[in-house]
């Protein structure tokens, strides 16, 4: 969802500013002698996007701060997890305490590094990325996800770590919460 | 207010050292594209050269362009610089000398020695290969690394030297007893506030580089010395975003410089611009963070820290230097060329590229972006459509036989294909992003593959597009040295 929403966004941000570029770059070709009036009323209309671009920002900058991902007992799943995953990242492979998991509930995973920096990102059934935290030795980072339907995720390494990174990849099923076990 | 000279008047043409910084650039720019290409054209599973030599062409692109826009960039800051202060010459050619040696040092490291942690050299990758490379190819990165870092220092405390005997000191240069007093009109001009800006942060950037290479040197041969990875992290994301951001920060002075000259308006270094230019001093040191929004053992103010700087980092880019341009250019009867074409194009890049960083910076957005392809989708759009056009704005400004030469078709024809195809290409990355698809990964998934290619396709695009612009330069560098005017003259202006 957020990657819709940022693409798009993107595109139109971008849209905008290429039509601006192309109309100032196509009224170039007439001279206006004068510049002084000009560059007056060019001040007054920044004034305008300086203030437009913080209340547009402004908001959304604070919005998005209110769901953070970093503290999992206050994150939006909520509640003490049933379902901990512990994760360790080796050159080039993950070894995880368990590979089941319900969905509806949420997960926490607890990932550590036995040797270099990894990158734990875990893929949806349709290969999308829906969470994902940074793995470094020395450090366990938890990062808490309720799976909202059942399938094969994919744990793929989000940090280069040598000659066969892309290869390093695990499987969690994640079944119906009368499946567990 | 001061400002940049609006007038027609003859440009010192290029010391023989810029001609040589800017002909290194046509090198080592032409030679990482084709590395880009060559690694995309394995993801789309065209050629099928192996992870090992796809990870030591990601180590050498990335490395390679960092470097070179480091370079370059100093070129066109050395450039215009020297107008204003007293640099010196020899230490301009020593960061050459000490970069070359460095690329040396690296290439042997990389294609004798197969080292490939990439360019960010997390601690303690290069130490832990698992046999692919051995420490002395690690070392060899790292000390050449380190001897290009020690050259750009050298060249710096010369900038700072030449600064502070023209100015007095670094807050006269830029600008602040008129931003914070009463305008007087005598502030310095926008390339000698830009150029004390980047002097700052990287003189800071470099030393810390420095500091973080020198450690993991030490550890490479003594393993006891530990150092912690967080540290480490935090040290190579510092001077590595410092670094990057200077060479834009460096660039646009060609904007500032060429454009008045061009459209005869003045580019005044007035309260609003020395205002941001302060601001982005601060703000490009203390924005890091947002490469770290996923390490979850940060500090938290840390990392919201980097999240609110990364939406104020964009108001001093948007406000100011892309509306600048827009205000000089808009009914100027500028009469377009390559080199003015270039730079206004370039700013739409930094402008345009600077809207999905902005939003990678979100950290919810982060939790689902970070290190999948929309990463170098951003930042390909403002450092090649943005600070690389610049400096292909300035090749083709230095390269210009007479005042009023115009540009052939072949050069317009790669003017627009560079516009489209970089667009195209930049965009194919930020599509792959949104799709999910890993950054750094030798082998794609098959569902990635089409993205892959279609970014193949743009990337040769863009190369074919660069080769023009490069030979034009090389074509014309003996008209790069000229004391002569270059910016053509607007429409209806008196002669």
């Amino acid at each position: 969802m957020s990657q819709q929403v940022a693409w798009q966004l993107s595109l139109v941000l971008m849209t905008l500013l290429a039509c601006v570029f192309a109309y100032v770059g196509g009224t170039a070709g007439t001279r206006e002698e004068d510049y002084t009036p000009l560059q007056k009323r060019a001040y007054r209309v920044r004034a305008w996007l300086f203030w437009i671009l913080v209340l547009l920002f402004g908001p959304v900058m604070v919005y998005t701060l209110l769901d953070l991902p970093y503290d999992a007992a206050t994150s939006r799943s909520g509640g003490a997890p049933a379902q901990i995953i512990e994760a360790v990242g080796y050159q080039w492979r993950w070894e995880l305490s368990r590979d089941h998991v319900v969905a509806g509930e949420p997960v926490e995973f607890r990932v550590s590094s036995a040797d270099v920096n990894h990158g734990f990102g875990i893929y949806d059934p349709d290969m999308r990325l829906v969470a994902q935290t940074q793995v470094m030795p020395g450090y366990t980072n938890k990062v808490r996800h309720t799976f909202d339907r059942e399938g094969t995720y994919k744990v793929l390494c989000m940090e280069y770590c040598g000659i066969a990174h892309h290869n390093m990849m695990a499987e969690i099923k994640v079944g119906r919460p009368e499946e567990r076990r | 207010m001061a400002s940049s000279i609006p007038t027609p008047t003859p440009d010192r043409g290029a010391q023989a050292g810029v001609v040589a910084y800017l002909v290194t650039t046509a090198a080592v720019l032409l030679l990482m594209m084709v590395f880009g290409l060559l690694m995309r054209l394995e993801q789309a599973e065209v050629t099928a050269m192996g992870p090992g030599w796809f990870y030591e062409l990601m180590t050498l692109h990335g490395a390679g362009m960092v470097g070179i826009a480091g370079l370059a960039g100093a070129a066109i800051m050395w450039h215009f610089l020297r107008q204003y202060v007293d640099l010196s010459e020899k230490i301009f050619l020593a960061n050459l000398a000490f970069f070359l040696v460095g690329v040396v040092m690296i290439l042997g490291s990389v294609l004798l020695g197969h080292f490939h942690a990439a360019w960010t050299f997390l601690y303690p990758l290069p130490a832990k290969s698992m046999g692919a490379w051995s420490q002395e190819a690690a070392a060899a990165f790292m000390g050449g690394l380190l001897v290009i870092g020690v050259g750009f220092l050298l060249l710096y405390l010369d900038i700072a030297r030449a600064v502070i005997a023209r100015y007095g000191n670094f807050a006269r240069a830029l600008g602040w007893p008129q931003l914070f007093g009463r305008d007087d009109g005598n502030a310095p001009p926008p390339a000698v506030v830009a150029s004390a800006m980047v002097t700052t942060v990287n003189i800071i950037g470099l030393v810390v580089g420095a500091s973080i290479l020198t450690m993991m040197l030490v550890n490479l041969y003594v393993p006891g010395f530990d150092i912690d990875p967080l540290l480490a992290k935090n040290l190579i994301y510092f001077f590595g975003h410092v670094f990057i951001n200077a060479s834009i920060y460096m660039a646009v002075i060609a904007v500032y410089e060429i454009l008045p000259r061009y459209t005869q308006r003045p580019w005044k270094s007035n309260k609003v611009f020395l205002a941001s230019w302060t601001a982005s001093t601060l703000m490009v040191m203390f924005i890091y963070p947002h490469h770290l929004l996923m390490d979850f053992a940060m500090p938290k103010w840390m990392l919201i820290m980097g999240h609110i700087i990364g939406y104020l980092n964009g108001i001093p880019i948007l406000v100011v230097t892309a509306y600048g341009t827009l205000m000089i250019v808009f009914r100027s009867g500028i009469r377009w060329d390559m080199a003015s074409g270039l730079l206004f194009l370039s700013l739409f890049g930094w402008a345009a590229g600077a809207m999905p960083a902005i939003i990678d910076g979100t950290i919810t957005v982060n939790y689902v972006m970070h290190n999948t392809l929309w990463v170098p989708g951003h930042f390909h759009t403002y450092l090649l459509l943005g600070m690389v056009t610049m400096v292909f704005g300035f090749m083709y400004y230095l390269g210009k036989q007479s005042l009023e030469a115009g540009d052939g078709m072949l050069d317009r024809a790669a003017f627009w294909l560079f516009a489209v195809a970089t667009l195209g290409f930049t965009l194919s990355f930020l599509y792959s992003g949104q799709a999910s698809v890993a950054r750094r990964y030798a082998a794609h998934l098959p569902e990635w593959v089409p993205y892959a290619r279609l970014g193949s396709v743009f990337a040769a695009l863009v190369i074919v597009a660069v080769l023009v612009f490069l030979l034009r330069f090389l074509g014309r560098l003996r008209f790069a040295m000229r004391r002569a005017p270059r910016a053509t003259s607007v429409r209806g202006a008196a002669a």
